[in-house]
């Protein structure tokens, strides 16, 4: 097995919301800031890491019919101690993120990696592969966020960054994330199948 | 391949077999001259900023056709009229004193977003311009719902319109301040506000001089929606040239005359009809009716549909009116019917020719041996 795939393909090769398809609704609400992505990068990484980690040490032991609720179990305990570990921490990032923080639990994102990779592999090779998919999400939103931020709040990190002009309110809007994720799907694919076609 | 001689051959082509000389350039050109009007005498009574937008609007968009279908490696389309058109349609949208660099945003994502990602023309879902117009206005609500042109000191609605009903000064310039519409649905609030019977308000709406100005042009707006007449008389070009059909724009009007008809009678005024007569002339009904929802790509092909799209069209536009957060809802309400534009064409597929409805058990009688050869 090659780690540097397993830990790349997260990133390019099958890249959740453009390659895969998954965890389109956290991306366009949490993509409204960067600060709010790297945040969300960082939260859904730990808890990929975490529960392909667990999921990855027990896989001999999980029986088959019942992988499911014990994964959620393991997934949603990782969830919870972020979940808590940003309220003792960063209140304030809590507050952003809002509801999105508990909803990583669900993100199917982190089901489909124990489902697809952490049951069948190695803990190493499922910690890269965790990670690799966690920085992959985390890019997808941080991408659509630069966009979104600058052109809806005329804003980077909170920073004004042109005075005086007047920013595209509907890009922070949730329309403004649907056009952005669909120009960059469109980007993307277009770029692959160039390369493909090469 | 060898060469044959042209009358050895049966000529055998895909139909339609009935060529006119209509073409997509020479429709566009006509609805353009229709539109020509009422584009004029918006800049004859807001000056040079409403010139300004109309030509930046149809620039950008006619820019924005050829670098899209340059990109998308398909050949050109720009000068077809179809940009222009959109480009038209959106600066005739945008309040007058609306900045320039909105016409542009405008027609760059309603060209490139709304048409030509979908396809191009002929496959795009939603109207153009008014698409950019509802984007304009989730970005930038603030000039889209102030960037009024005033007549004099802070009144929006011509001079001409005078203080008949004899409001206290502070009252009549908080009433005028916006457009027509707008007097409509914050009127109300202002009055109580000042303890003035609300009939006073709609006594000032169907004044003569009111109705006088809404119908000559004479009153604030968007750069192309005041003027009735003119807009009419485009219209009846339209109409003439059998560009349009009376399908959508009738019953488009005629739903949201015939509600305010009922709406206002049920309130008890005196004269509910003159109040309908005032939702149909003022905001951008006309124009929405006659030129935009009638865009034959984003409207039902059937006769039945057209109506069903009119109907429905109106219904949105009297709710938003009376109960939306806009004044006006003309826009929304042709993007909403744009949306269900595929559902009503499935649902009234007009009769296919020599074809009739079999009934339940007929298809199996037929098929059965014993009616063998039969043709009915």
């Amino acid at each position: 097995m090659k780690y540097g795939e397993v830990f790349t393909k997260g990133i390019w090769e099958r890249n959740p919301q453009l390659v895969i398809g998954l965890a389109l609704c956290p991306t366009l609400a949490v993509s409204t800031s960067v600060s709010n992505a790297l945040w969300m990068m960082l939260a859904t990484s730990f808890v990929l890491l975490g529960s392909n980690l667990l999921i990855s040490s027990i896989r001999k032991i999980v029986p088959a019919h019942f992988r499911i609720p014990i994964f959620m179990t393991i997934i949603a305990a990782f969830v919870t101690v972020v979940d808590r570990l940003l309220s003792a921490y960063r209140p304030d990032v809590l507050h952003a993120l809002g509801i999105f923080v508990p909803l990583i639990a669900v993100n199917c994102i982190i089901l489909l990696r124990g489902e697809e990779f952490a049951q069948k592999n190695g803990m190493f090779a499922s910690a890269l592969d965790g990670i690799g998919m966690g920085i992959g999400f985390g890019l997808t939103i941080t991408v659509l966020a630069l966009v979104r931020e600058i052109l809806g709040a005329n804003r980077l990190f909170g920073y004004v960054l042109i005075p005086g002009l007047e920013p595209a309110g509907v890009m922070i809007l949730a329309p403004g994330a649907f056009f952005s994720i669909a120009l960059m799907l469109w980007a993307v694919n277009a770029l692959k199948s160039r390369r493909n076609r090469k | 391949m060898t060469k044959k001689e042209k009358h050895d051959e049966l000529l055998i082509s895909h139909p339609p077999h009935i060529r006119s000389s209509e073409s997509i350039p020479r429709i566009m050109w006509t609805v353009i001259i229709a539109l020509a009007p009422a584009a004029v005498f918006s800049v004859y009574l807001f000056g040079i900023r409403a010139l300004v937008l109309i030509s930046v609007s149809v620039v950008s968009a006619v820019i924005a056709e050829t670098l899209i279908r340059l990109l998308l490696r398909k050949p050109a389309t720009s000068l077809d009229g179809s940009a222009v058109i959109t480009g038209m349609l959106l600066a005739m949208n945008l309040p007058p004193l609306a900045p320039w660099w909105m016409a542009a945003v405008g027609s760059f994502f309603a060209i490139i977003i709304v048409k030509q990602l979908f396809g191009g023309l002929g496959f795009n879902i939603f109207n153009p311009a008014l698409a950019a117009r509802a984007f304009l206005t989730a970005s930038w609500p603030a000039h889209m719902s102030g960037d009024w042109y005033r007549f004099s000191d802070m009144n929006v609605l011509s001079p001409a319109i005078n203080n008949a009903a004899g409001f206290p000064p502070e009252v009549f310039d908080a009433l005028t301040r916006a457009t027509p519409l707008a007097l409509l649905k914050e009127g109300p609030k202002i009055l109580a506000d000042n303890n003035i019977s609300v009939s006073r308000l709609y006594d000032m709406a169907t004044s003569a001089d009111m109705l006088k100005s809404l119908f000559a042009g004479n009153v604030g707006g968007v750069v192309g929606e005041t003027s009735a007449i003119l807009l009419l008389a485009g219209a009846l070009f339209l109409f003439i040239r059998k560009i349009i059909t009376w399908h959508i724009p009738v019953t488009f009007i005629g739903t949201v005359a015939a509600a305010a008809a009922v709406f206002y009678s049920l309130m008890g005024l005196s004269a509910p009809h003159l109040t309908a007569l005032y939702h149909v002339l003022s905001g951008g009904l006309l124009l929405g009716a006659f030129f935009m929802a009638t865009d034959t790509v984003t409207s039902p092909v059937s006769g039945k549909g057209k109506v069903l799209f009119g109907i429905g069209c109106g219904l949105i536009t009297f709710i938003i009116r009376m109960w939306g957060g806009y004044p006006e809802g003309v826009c929304y309400a042709i993007l909403i019917m744009n949306a269900l534009v595929p559902l009503i064409d499935r649902f009234m597929k007009p009769k296919v020719f020599g074809v009739r409805k079999m009934k339940t058990g007929e298809a199996r009688v037929l098929a059965s041996p014993k009616n063998k050869g039969v043709a009915k």
